[in-house]
């Protein structure tokens, strides 16, 4: 009973209770705990009763919505009144919000309970949630290996069934990557979809909240509740939100499929990976969708236009991070120099700190021309490939790593590498675009997701097309061999 | 040969104001905008910087925006885009100002100042429009952006020696008005404040109170020698806090340049301080280390998009501008030019007239009284009008007193520093201070009875045809009336006596 249909169909049978659902996620939180670090601060007393809320409200008939009464956790990045915000980051470590994210209030209007706060990469900057002053996630299929990030924990938590489903954020890929690593459904929704307000910022251009959750359909429920245009968010998108679930017909006939040329290319990638991904795209093809080649020609520039933006975005937004109103302070210091320097040197990590230098580099003076503002016409023309792409078909599909997921540290040292992982997931933030990482079947025990990246605000033809291949295959019910 | 720099020299200036929008919440945030609260009351998680808020723009900035824009004859940007300004301060929440840069809402105006021909300095209250000429001076760019929190270092008020941070002001809107460098002395640079003041509160704008920081100023200032073209290495006055710190900021600050230049020296680009005490300009620091602020589009907000039909809309409920309202008073009150022009000088005097007039006193009377008798003792009394105790009823009321013959014009002059300073009721005023006229006749008659007596060489010379002692005479008998005899009748009742 660890999917969010089973405990749906669980609670409204009256099977189980709300109460029981939460005590036992937060049971399995702790019991993981050691193993897998995926949930880094329980609401143990509050969750139970706002379950028994949700129980009343049960024997009343009150559903709220289909998360009504189920537990989740929040990636450590979404801000809830009374309770803390870390962001896994020691600049953070005290910090206690005053108020609730949009997110926050939409998933307390819609019945669910938040058991707790999941582990991240510091900021959300990393693919591999080890920077983190919790330490590291690990994959629940292979402890010794990343379970991805930056939305790590929320991944985790789904996958080795501490609570049915999650909320991350994905500035590059950081719902996509860890959703492929871990075996489980995570979507990016279109940027300003949902609300950012009250999502700790890292790259606000790019950032946006989305869920992780076994299937389709589920996150095509969760999507439903915490969409929609918010007057707190000026680049919210001031559009209705429609019944996500009704579009999944199971029903692909007269449905393109693009494939970019750019992306089946075998060099960097694993070719087990990109097999996998083609026999998935074969199986839509065999339900009655057309497959096409496409070109997105301005993919090799993706990465590095990526990190300019989101490092000069980075670097501003972590500005307010300096020691005087919240958050750390560093001890003994006697001028507002070394308040700032110290505060911001014992605050930040090493690869937030990296990010930081870059971003504060590109939009200096003298290098703004070369870096930042080439970045934006480059994110232009990524644009326009995809606008063009989507004159010849309704969704794109792609591996959504070029690999399954390394082993914890291998990659720390080498930023450049844990960048270029990112190559197939970036595009979707700079041009704004739904992408979902799902299932579709493992390499040497490894879980590897498919892409698919669908057109600015119709993530119905997008949850149509994922769907569709999870009603033809079973690769989302295989679970972590230790973790089921 | 200092003494007179501009002899040799000409000066060059461009003046900055930061103008508080009259606004009931912040830029971006809804928390309230109240002068003098507590420190820290009016914040919202926005106003602190707080991790994960986001910045939405307050839309009655956009109509005052405009209304700038029309009022200075300026082009209203159809799209304008806001910007971050990066800096770390701790009265800067964010570590960055949002601003706007590249594109401002309002760019390429103008507007007119008088200025005296004469060397003696404008009165305060209003331009003396005897000897003018009118200049243009342009307008650069308006562009909207946030205020910032106050550092707090005063032991008193901070409790300690720590510096402690105020964010009630954080937040609030501004605009930002830059000028070209048109300006060509301190006075005019100070007719130009005046003006963009009056025009300010003419729209309803802001307040534009500088004692309250609502109303500030940044000079830029450079000399040239005069008949040169090219322009002198320029300065920086940051934060000059009153009107009449500005001329004399930019005064200091062309006396030290000129000594400099005098002794063969080269212009620093600087940001300079001025500091009241000493009369004298002073470094703050040099432009050499210039902070980079790594402006770039602010991904929070989108551009600002300005329809013609908002335009319109707030073009049709524009308040009356000075100029509009100068023909006004000319052709509805048949004032003369002098009078239309010293009474919308500022909007204050303005709507004091027209409040006067209402209450019953007569135009033409109201607009001498005030152009003359008020604004003098106002500048005596070193008062802007807003603070005077004097009501438009009041000023009416002592006009009618007048009218009536109760008050002579002296005696009512007299009582108005009273007036000025602590209010009341004319009337009342008069009987208190005994100056009603004096309209009993016998008593009259038997005063110039008597100056007539002892004047007896003077009355026979008048009766010669010689009118000139008429003059003393009336003195005489107003002296002994103590001046509450009306004059009129006083020189009727002299001339009837001794023409017989």
């Amino acid at each position: 009973m660890e999917t969010l249909e089973a405990q749906r169909v669980g609670l409204d049978a009256g099977d189980v209770s709300s109460r029981e659902l939460v005590t036992r996620a937060v049971a399995r939180a702790r019991e993981l705990a050691d193993r897998l670090n995926a949930v880094v601060g329980l609401r143990e007393e509050a969750a139970c009763a706002e379950a028994a809320e949700a129980d009343e409200r049960h024997v009343r008939g009150q559903l709220r919505s289909p998360l009504d009464g189920i537990p989740l956790v929040l990636k450590d990045n979404m801000v809830q009144c009374g309770e803390p915000t870390t962001c896994a980051s020691r600049i953070l470590e005290n910090f206690v919000s005053p108020y609730d994210s949009t997110v926050v209030e939409r998933l307390r209007s819609a019945g669910a309970v938040i058991i707790g706060r999941a582990n991240m990469d510091e900021f959300a900057m990393g693919s591999s949630t080890e920077h983190s002053i919790f330490g590291p996630s690990r994959n629940p299929w292979d402890t010794d290996r990343t379970c991805g990030g930056s939305s790590g924990g929320p991944a985790v938590a789904v996958a080795a069934g501490i609570t049915p489903f999650a909320l991350g954020s994905d500035t590059g890929g950081s719902i996509r990557q860890p959703a492929s690593f871990t075996g489980v459904v995570g979507m990016k929704p279109t940027y300003g979809r949902v609300s950012r307000w009250g999502l700790v910022a890292f790259a606000s251009s790019l950032d946006q909240i989305g869920p992780f959750a076994h299937s389709v359909r589920e996150c095509a429920w969760i999507l439903r509740e915490i969409a929609g245009h918010d007057r707190r968010d000026s680049t919210s998108l001031p559009f209705p939100v429609p019944d996500f679930a009704e579009a999944l017909t199971g029903d692909v006939s007269g449905l393109t499929i693009g494939l970019p040329r750019e992306y089946f290319v075998e060099q960097g990638a694993d070719p087990e990976v990109l097999a996998l991904v083609r026999a998935g795209v074969a199986e839509l093809e065999s339900a009655g969708a057309k497959v096409v080649e496409i070109s997105l020609p301005h993919t090799g520039y993706v990465v590095a236009t990526y990190y300019l933006v989101a490092t000069a975005e980075a670097s501003s937004n972590l500005a307010r991070y300096d020691g005087a109103r919240y958050g750390r302070r560093a001890s003994g210091v006697t001028n507002l120099e070394q308040m700032y320097r110290r505060s911001r040197s014992e605050g930040f990590g090493a690869e937030v700190k990296r990010r930081i230098l870059l971003g504060t580099y590109v939009l200096s003076a003298g290098y703004f021309d070369a870096y930042y503002r080439k970045a934006q016409q480059v994110r232009t023309l990524v644009r326009g490939d995809f606008e063009r792409a989507f004159e010849e078909c309704d969704v794109i599909a792609t591996p959504t790593c070029p690999e399954v997921a390394f082993e914890i540290g291998a990659k720390t040292d080498d930023p450049v590498s844990m960048y270029l992982g990112d190559i197939y997931t970036v595009s979707a933030n700079l041009a704004g675009l739904p992408g979902i990482s799902l299932p579709c079947g493992l390499v040497r025990g490894m879980p590897v997701g498919m892409q698919m990246l669908g057109r600015a605000m119709d993530e119905n033809t997008l949850l149509r097309a994922a769907d569709a291949f999870q009603r033809r295959t079973d690769h989302h019910a295989r679970r972590p061999p230790e973790f089921s | 040969m200092n003494r007179q720099p501009l002899a040799r020299y000409e000066v060059v200036i461009g003046l900055e104001v930061h103008t508080h929008l009259k606004t009931e919440s912040k830029l971006f945030s809804p928390a309230p905008i109240r002068y003098g609260d507590k420190p820290n009351h009016n914040v919202h998680p926005i106003d602190l910087g707080m991790p994960g808020v986001l910045p939405v723009l307050n839309r009655e900035v956009v109509d005052l925006a405009i209304r700038l824009g029309l009022a200075t004859h300026a082009v209203v940007n159809k799209r304008s885009v806001f910007s971050r300004k990066n800096y770390f301060y701790p009265d800067l929440p964010k570590g960055y100002q949002i601003s706007q840069y590249e594109e401002p809402v309002v760019s390429d105006g103008w507007i007119e100042i008088e200025q005296s021909t004469s060397a003696k300095a404008p009165a305060k209250n209003a331009a003396s429009v005897a000897d003018t000429v009118s200049k243009r001076i342009g307008i650069t760019r308006a562009h909207l952006e946030e205020d910032a929190g106050k550092s707090i270092h005063d032991a008193a008020v901070a409790g300690s020696d720590d510096t402690h941070v105020d964010f009630n002001r954080a937040g609030v809107p501004l605009l930002e008005i830059v000028s070209e460098p048109d300006l060509r002395s301190p006075a005019e640079a100070g007719a130009y404040l005046r003006s963009l003041r009056s025009i300010l509160r003419y729209i309803e704008v802001s307040d534009a109170e500088m004692e309250k920081g609502q109303f500030r100023c940044d000079a830029n200032v450079s000399l040239r020698p005069r008949g040169s073209e090219q322009l002198g290495t320029r300065t920086e006055l940051k934060n000059i806090n009153s009107f009449a710190n500005v001329e004399a900021a930019i005064t200091a600050e062309i006396a030290r340049q000129a000594a400099i230049l005098d002794d063969g020296g080269e212009i620093v680009q600087a940001t300079m301080a001025y500091d009241p005490e000493t009369g004298r300009t002073r470094v703050l620091r040099l432009k050499e280390n210039a902070d980079d602020y790594r402006y770039f589009d602010d991904p929070d907000l989108i551009p600002l998009i300005i329809g013609d039909e908002q335009i319109e809309q707030v073009r049709a409920a524009m308040p009356e501008l000075p100029e509009q309202k100068r023909e006004r008073f000319q052709s509805e009150y048949g004032l003369s030019d002098y009078d239309a022009r010293i009474l919308i000088s500022n909007r204050a005097l303005a709507d004091f007239f027209e409040q006067a007039t209402r209450a019953g006193g007569s135009p033409k009377s109201v607009a001498n009284w005030m152009s003359r008798d008020l604004l003098r003792e106002l500048n005596e009394c070193d008062l802007e009008l807003e603070q005077a105790a004097i009501t438009p009823a009041a000023l009416a009321s002592l006009i009618e007193l007048v009218a009536e013959g109760r008050l002579t014009a002296k005696s009512a002059r007299d009582l108005l520093p009273d007036l000025v300073r602590e209010g009341g009721e004319p009337e009342a005023l008069m009987q208190r201070r005994g100056l009603e006229a004096v309209s009993d006749s016998g008593l009259i008659d038997g005063v110039v009875g008597e100056v007539l007596a002892a004047n007896a060489a003077l009355v026979e010379s008048i009766r010669d045809g010689d009118d000139k002692p008429l003059n003393f005479l009336m003195g005489q008998v107003m002296k002994a009336t103590q001046g509450k005899a009306n004059p009129g009748e006083v020189r009727r009742k002299l001339i009837e006596k001794i023409r017989g």
